[in-house]
Order: structure tokens, then sequence, then C-alpha cells
């Protein structure tokens, strides 16, 4: 039998091509017509160090990046010893025998990366030829990788034609060593369903696309891991009349401008993680006090502190809902998949327009670095939306009068008021009046309600138990999920990215379960303690290793509570 | 505020310099708004915390726009609000401790871009609304509630440290000089670039520094602030280092470079001048 889903493993060391190799791979097999998802993983410092980088292939859609491993490409001694474990049996090991040797046996195909790529006159050649020996153990056509080269390096310079010929030789050396070896693992199949229109895009850039979709005006940011990404994309193209980018000096300043930018009219966001998202809890209750619409963006890493600043976690859900002092609690978008990403920067965008106040988008390092081919977005059909705006001529305008939002003056037009940071009165001055601290109070919760449209997934919703999980551990939940249901265990699946406000249709249904099983990358089981206030009956299942969960590995707890 | 709002609860206590600061700003308004045609809805107060930031609810005539935001950072505020809208007038107001305190960090990078606002700096030389702390004014050995065996840091000097930051509109007023003061914020607020308005504006209730400033015949003691004589050309600046390293508080404008690019202006020449994809050609880079 053909195969149908196949997973590669590049390791290696930071600098090696570990990554190209993986991305090139995946891109190469979308362009075929299969699924594809890669998962990086890398240390925290710019040459070197343990890296791997995996893609998926397969025929039909995917959600997660995949358990065990169908081939493992080490680069060198380490990168085997400390992957060979995850092989699947019958799985093959393609080694740098340039580097170290493998006492030999049957799944092991051993080649000098660096002298056959020097064979080609081009040294950068190696990822070719291990490509080459791939498209021999799993029967891709080459020719499928031979028009990605092609596509690849066709960059308008001289060299191009020269460096296609070398990768092309350097993929027939590569087949020829596997061929050498006689080792397969099977024939991948045709893929099912091509998918018609793609685009292939990792997390941080589905944000970006979705932001701008919209009608991004302000992004300023300050690098920081794994969110640099989004500041770098914006400081290239948004650009334009009326367009500000900027590199601040700080989180502070970021947050802080932003809100400048949002109160004097503009469509403003930033992007950050964990220990940035520490330092913008007051700017966030600033936002949410004084009603000046922004989005953040949290790319959530390993934490507290600096934390593990290159691997993944969802650790920053609390304090997502509560960044800051007093009486807050923001609207929070956590995108399970690269293609909600892009739905819910829009979303985040079109909430704070709405609402006037703060959003916060809560991405993490595993989705912001996943790279999948997904239907390309259809913009027509995307929603825009812009806070209302006072056109009035009022003699004073009472910016903050009424129990939900109102019309918001801009500078420069009509409606002159003090949006302020302190209590106050309908006008916008300070003020210490009990009734009016209850007032404002009550006005700001209850602008949530205008929020109230999020979607959400529900499947054999008729079980007790059902598995809820949120952000990006939903792709290897639904497939734990998919498994139970095939094996007769009745469970059912809710999902919805919009955390708060919740759907509150979906939170109805929770609340009537007799188990919500909460699969999250955090030690204190935060999403379900979260549910639990809410008088859902939820338990979590925790991990926090700094990499996503196995699927195996879920299934196996989630049976532990049926 | 444009009533008598009875539901404002917040006071400057007699004396206090900070009313002379607000008829300066008010009479510089009026001028600024008849000089260049526009209405007063294009101006916006951007007020930090403190006594001083209360300015924005304070001001009784015709009514800018205002925001009063978080301790200490204001000038990231005016960044975000004249870089969303290039158009609008950005004035700060800010006393010593939220200005050259918590927010001494902000002032060097607007500096750098030549960010085109106007900073006012209400100084009295001490945290006021928390009754009567030190601040980076504050002078070594003095006592005050945080320091009770005396301040054991030299204090910060505004003037040198904008120059050396590279702020390219400098002055230095007195609260209680009001028309003097109104023609340095309208000339602040006209000036291509980052400006400053340093008041001494002094605090009656914790440190009363009127008579050490303006001086007191009768008990012989010599005034510290003094008018810039005349002839002094704010464009030279090794006349204005001259100044701000003498002895005593010059009054008037100390150092003005109206030659440099604004940011706003850098923005329109640079990213502002190409042009932005659209959302489906962005989608076709990473079409495949």
């Amino acid at each position: 039998m053909k195969k149908q889903d196949i997973v590669v493993r590049f390791a290696g060391e930071g600098g090696q091509g570990v990554v190209t190799s993986a991305e090139g791979l995946a891109q190469a097999m979308a362009q075929s017509g299969y699924h594809v998802q890669t998962f990086s993983t890398f240390p925290s410092q710019i040459r070197g160090g343990p890296t791997w980088t995996q893609t998926r292939i397969a025929t039909t859609k995917i959600h997660g990046s995949g358990d065990y491993l169908d081939v493992l490409v080490a680069f060198n001694e380490y990168a085997y010893l400390h992957h060979k474990d995850e092989v699947t049996p019958g799985g093959v090991i393609v080694y740098n025998s340039g580097e170290f040797s493998i006492d030999d046996d049957d799944h092991v195909l051993g080649m000098n990366f660096d002298d056959l790529a020097k064979q080609t006159g081009n040294n950068r050649a190696a990822n070719f030829v291990v490509m080459g020996a791939l498209a021999n153990l799993v029967g891709i056509p080459v020719n499928v990788l031979e028009e990605f080269n092609k596509h690849r390096y066709t960059r308008g310079r001289d060299s191009d034609q020269q460096i296609i010929d070398s990768n092309n030789m350097a993929l027939s050396l590569g087949y020829k060593e596997a061929i050498g070896r006689g080792l397969t693992i099977g024939e991948l199949k045709n893929p099912d369903q091509k998918i018609a229109n793609q685009i292939l895009v990792n997390g941080n850039l589905a944000i970006c696309l979705g932001a701008t979709a919209v009608g991004l005006d302000t992004f300023i940011g300050y690098p920081i891991s794994p969110a640099t990404p989004i500041l770098l994309w914006m400081e290239q193209n948004l650009v334009g009349p009326g367009k500000f980018v900027y590199q601040s000096t700080s989180e502070i300043e970021s947050i802080v401008s932003i809100i400048g930018a949002g109160y004097s009219g503009n469509k403003a966001m930033t992007s950050t993680a964990g220990p940035g998202f520490s330092l913008m809890g007051e700017g966030l209750g600033l936002a949410w006090m004084a009603e000046i619409p922004i989005v953040v963006v949290d790319v959530q890493r390993g934490g507290p502190s600096t934390g593990l600043p290159t691997k993944t976690e969802q650790s920053d859900l609390l304090t997502a809902l509560y960044p800051g002092h007093g009486d807050v609690k923001m609207p929070v978008v956590a995108p399970g998949t690269v293609e909600e990403c892009f739905y819910a920067a829009a979303m985040a965008i079109n909430w704070a327009e709405r609402y006037q106040g703060p959003v916060v988008l809560l991405s993490e390092m595993a989705m912001a670095e996943r790279r999948q081919n997904i239907p390309r977005p259809s913009v027509n059909n995307l929603p825009v939306e812009k806070r209302e705006i006072y056109h009035g001529d009022k003699e004073a305008y009472h910016r903050y009068e009424g129990s939900t939002s109102s019309p918001m003056p801009i500078p420069g037009g009509p409606g002159s008021y003090v949006a302020n940071g302190s209590e106050h009165d309908t006008l916008g001055d300070t003020t210490h009046l009990p009734e009016r601290h209850v007032e404002m109070t009550e006005r700001r919760f209850n602008k949530l309600n205008l929020l109230n449209d999020g979607t959400y997934e529900f499947e054999n919703g008729e079980a007790e138990i059902l598995i809820v999980p949120w952000g990006g551990s939903k792709g290897p939940a639904y497939e734990a999920y998919e498994l139970l249901s095939k094996e007769g265990c009745d469970v059912g699946w809710a999902y919805t990215m919009y955390l708060h406000p919740m759907p509150e249709k979906m939170l109805n249904e929770l609340k009537k379960k007799k188990l919500i099983i909460v699969p999250e990358l955090n030690y204190m089981g935060q999403y379900s303690s979260v549910l639990r206030s809410e008088s859902i009956k939820a338990v979590s299942i925790t991990q926090y290793t700094g990499l996503p969960f196995k699927v195996e590995h879920l299934v196996e707890k989630i049976k532990s509570f049926l | 505020m444009t009533l008598k709002n009875p539901d404002y609860d917040f006071k400057w206590c007699p004396g206090c310099g900070d009313f002379g600061v607000r008829r300066g700003l008010e009479g510089a308004f009026e001028k600024y708004i008849i000089e260049n045609e526009q209405p007063i809805e294009n101006s916006v107060v951007v007020a930090g915390i403190g006594c001083s930031g209360n300015m924005v609810h304070m001001l009784e005539k015709q009514q800018p726009f205002g925001i009063h935001g978080i301790h200490g950072r204001s000038l990231p505020m005016a960044m975000g609000i004249k870089m969303g809208n290039p158009d609008l007038n950005v004035v700060v107001v800010a006393g010593d401790g939220d200005f050259l305190g918590i927010g001494a960090e902000h002032i060097a990078p607007q500096a750098m871009r030549n960010l085109n606002i106007t900073a006012i700096v209400m100084d009295n030389g001490v945290y006021g609304l928390t009754k009567g702390q030190s601040s980076p004014t504050t002078d070594l050995g003095v006592i005050t509630s945080s320091t009770p065996y005396g301040k054991m840091e030299e204090k910060t000097h505004p003037l040198r440290s904008y120059m050396t930051m590279g702020v390219s509109f400098i002055a230095s007023g007195i609260s209680s000089k009001i028309k003097d003061m109104s023609d340095m914020m309208l000339q602040a607020m006209n000036h291509p670039g980052f400006s400053i308005v340093h008041i001494q504006s002094p605090c009656t209730e914790y440190n009363n520094t009127y008579e050490a400033l303006k001086g007191n015949k009768s008990k012989g003691i010599e005034p510290i602030a003094y008018t810039i004589a005349e002839e002094h050309n704010p464009e030279d600046s090794q006349a204005a280092q001259d100044l701000i390293n003498a002895e005593g508080i010059p009054i008037g404008i100390i150092y003005k470079d109206s030659s440099r690019i604004t940011f706003d202006q850098k923005l329109f020449q640079t990213t502002g001048a190409k042009s932005m994809k659209n959302t489906e050609d962005f989608m076709d880079m990473y079409s495949i």
C-alpha cells in the first residue's frame, strides 16, 4: 500500500542548512499538491547549537506536525543520538558520513554530504544531495524537486543557471546514492485533492497579512523572539502615505505610542513576546480605561522571565486576560492554526475598532515558525470595521456618556475631550465620585457584549465529555479526537479561537457537560481554571517541555478520563 | 474642561506656579490658532501624571483635545499621536518627576528623531501630588519626606541634559513671567522639531523657591533666575552651552536649530513616499 503521510526530520547544527532543507522540501511538495506542515525548534543563538526542523507531507489535510519520523536526516552525531529513538520501525536514517559513522544496519544510509556537494562544483548544494536521496526513499518524482529548484533560484542573476545546474546534479547524486543502498520506506501516494488556490506561509506571516488586509495604519514594535519577524515584515511592507511603522526603544514605548496612534484615529498594532508583554501591562490598562482601540500580538514562548525564548508554550493566557492592575479583562483571540492566524489578526483589529479598546492576539512560537500551505484567504468576504467617529457639533460632547460604546472624537475633528486613564466623568475629566466609578466600570465591561460574534466548532456535541483545546494545541488535539472517535470512544469536540469573550452559545453548552478536557502547554492548567471560574467542570492535560503535544500522548491521557 | 464641572475634584494649591503656566499656555494656544489659522481642535495636550498633568483638565479657555495617560510616558504618547496625524499640534505637559525621573529614558530618542512636538516641563523640584518626596531636580542634601537624612544624589541639570541629548529648541521660563513664557511656548509650537520649554514652577506647599528664584532685596537675597541678554544668539550652540554652564537660571530662549529635518518630514520622504502593495499582491508573494 502506498504511503499517505510521511514525516521527515532534519537535525544538525544551526547554519548547516537544516531549516532550508525542511522548508525546501515542504515548498516542493506543496507545489506538487501535497499538504505540508513544518515544525522548527532551535537554540537562542545565531550560529551553531542543536537545531531541528521537520516536514510532514500528506495526501490529505493534516492538523499536527507528526509524532514519529519516517526519515531522520542527521547532519552530525549529536543529532543522530538525540533523535534516533523517534524514528518509527521501518523508518530510515540518512546521515552525513563525512561527520561520523553508524554501525551499519538495515535502516541507515550514510552519504558524505559535503563531498557529494563538492562534486557538483557548488559547496552549498548539500541540501539538494539530501533531497535527492529522499526522493528515492519516499518515491518523490525527481522532477518535482527540479521544478522547485528552478523556481527558487531563478532570481534574475547571472549565476542563476550555474546554481540550478549544480543543484540538479546534487539531486541526481543523492538519488543514486540511495538507489545504491537499496532502501525504501514505500512510495508516497498521489495527493487526493490539491488545494486549488494556496499560499505557503507561517503564523507570523499570516498575522501580517490579516492585519494589513483590514487596513492597519500604524505598527510600532521592539525586537523579541519569536515575534521579531512581524516587526521586520511590517518595516518592509507597511509603507505609503498615512502609514507609520517604527522600531521603538522598548515595549513601554511601543504600547504607549500605539495608544497615541489609536487615539489620533489610526488602526494601530504592536507585537511582542512574554517579557515585552509584561512591560505592556500598564499601557493595556490605559487603553481599556481611556477606551482607545489597539491590538497587541503576544507570540508566546517559554516563560517566566526570559524563560525559553525559542521554545513553544501556552503560558501567557492568564496575563493576556488580566495584564494590568484593577478591574480589567482583555478580549483575547488565540488562533489555533496558521490559517486562523490570518482571520484572528483581522478580527482582533475589527474588535478593537468596534468596542473601542485593546484586544490581545495570542499566538505561540510553534505556530509562528510553522510553515504550512493553506487556502488563499478570500479578501472580498473579509469584514473591515472602523470605529464610530463623532462628527457632531455639540457645545460640549460627552464622550463617555451611556452604558456602552459611543462615537469617538478624533483630534483635528469636532468634540475635543480628555481621554483619561484616571477615573472620569462623561466629559473625560478626573473624578473620584463613587457613582461615577460604578457607572464607568459597568460601561467598560458592558462594551464586551459587542464582541459576542465569535464562531466555534462543535462535533459529536451529544457526548458527555468534550475535548476543548485552545491555541496551537488544536492540531494534535484534533488528531487525538479523530483517533478516539475511530476507536469508538464517546467523546466530543468543541473549539473556538475567541477565548474572551467566548461565544455565549458555546459557553452554555460547555456548562452542561460532565467533563471538559483541556490539553494545554503550561504547568498551571490556565484555560481550565478560567473555564472552572465560569462554572464549567474542566480539567487540563498539561505539558511544559517547550515542545508541542504528541498525538499518541494525548490519546493515552484522554482515555484515562473516559 | 469646558464647563465649571462639579464632578471634577482636583485643585492646585493657592500660589502654585502651575496657575501661571496655565495662563501662559492658554495665551500661546490663542495666538497659535490665529497665526496658523487652525481650529483649537487641531491641538492636543498630552499630560503626564502629577500636579502638572492636571493642566489638561484645568485649561479654561478654548478646548484643545487632551489625553491624560500614565506616569512618565507622555513622550511616547505624543509620538504616536503626531506620527499618526502629522497635521496636529501636539503639546506635552509634564513635571520634573514625570519628565526627568520615571520618563527620562524617552527624552533622548525623541531628540534623535527630532519629533515635531512641544514639551512644557513644570519644574518644582519635588513630588507634590504624593506629598513632598525628593525629585531629580531636588538639591543635594535637602531634607524631604523621602530623604529624612538629606538627599544623597546630585540634582540633574535639565537644560544641560536637553542640550547633550540633541533637543533642537530649548527655552527656560519662570511661572511668574506669564507673557515671556507665553511667547516662548508659541515659538516652541512653531519650531520645526522637538522643543522643550522648561519652566520653574514653584510648589508653595513642599518646595517654595519663589524667593530664591526672584530674590528678596529687603533680606539681601540675590535672585538666581535672570533674563538672558538680548544679544544672545540661540542659533549659536557655543553661546547656548556657555549660558547653561554658567551660574544661575537663565530665562529666555537658549538654543534653537531649525535646520534639522523633523521626524514626520523624514517619514514623508522615506516610507511615506513608497506605495504599499494591496492585499492580493501581498498574497501573490506567498502563492505557490
